[in-house]
């Protein structure tokens, strides 16, 4: 495809895209009120959440863990 | 070329355009149009502060001893507060305004209709009105004392008018 014909496909996709966008739900922040429910957080028990981590942290020491930090020794 | 432009600024202006929300300077229509189901105080030649919050809101549990302590210095001078609770659970927004103890004024917009014309950019908002009902201050969020130094600063001035 040449250039000036994607720029052409993308200007008129874009305004139909836009368009469809005026469509989607978009929840207002005073609409929260369902997604603020404890059910809704990613992790339900904090502790077993922690406990995970620490678990695979350990066990994944030599990869890393679940930081971003170099390999270790795996005596966490 | 020109006319692909146009087209890909039109589009971007279309997809960042956003809903129409209460800004400084515009004029406060009557909330009792708003809240046609709420008791709401006289608010003719007040100064009104118009708090959004809701139950499942932290920070506007936080900001409810704030807001107490503001009708308590300024209500006498010619401050109007009303809370408007945006709850969609009636027994919710109840519990909640049971238990905060708010000596302010409190209204149920379970219909929703005050919070689309102000569209509140988080929760809580708030909007501070001159005594000509003209919207002067806009509070997005609240954040402890610092907040409430500036509704102080504000209120003050808006009294002083």
């Amino acid at each position: 495809m040449k250039p000036h014909h994607f720029l052409i496909c993308l200007a008129l996709a874009l305004p139909s895209l836009s368009s469809c966008s005026q469509q989607l739900v978009r929840v207002k922040p005073y609409e929260r009120g369902v997604l603020a429910k404890p059910v809704m957080s990613e992790t339900l028990d904090p502790l077993q959440k922690a406990m995970t981590e620490h678990a695979y942290f350990s066990r994944e020491a030599s990869f890393g863990g679940g930081g971003v930090g170099g390999g270790g020794c795996g005596c966490n | 070329m020109k006319t692909i432009i146009t087209l890909l600024a039109l589009a971007c202006s279309t997809l960042l355009s956003s809903a129409d929300a209460a800004k400084v300077g515009q004029q406060m229509p009557k909330l009792s149009q708003l809240l046609p189901a709420a008791t709401l105080p006289n608010t003719s030649g007040k100064v009104v502060l118009v708090d959004f919050w809701a139950s499942w809101c932290g920070p506007c549990k936080a900001s409810f001893p704030a807001l107490n302590r503001l009708q308590a210095k300024y209500a006498a001078k010619g401050l109007v507060i009303i809370g408007i609770g945006v709850d969609e659970d009636a027994a919710k927004y109840k519990t909640f305004a049971a238990k905060m103890g708010a000596t302010f004024s409190l209204a149920h917009d379970s219909t929703h209709q005050a919070a689309s014309f102000f569209s509140p950019p988080t929760m809580p908002s708030s909007y501070l009105v001159d005594r000509k009902g003209v919207i002067r201050h806009v509070h997005s969020g609240f954040q402890g004392a610092k907040t409430e130094a500036e509704y102080v600063a504000e209120i003050e001035a808006l009294l002083g008018k």
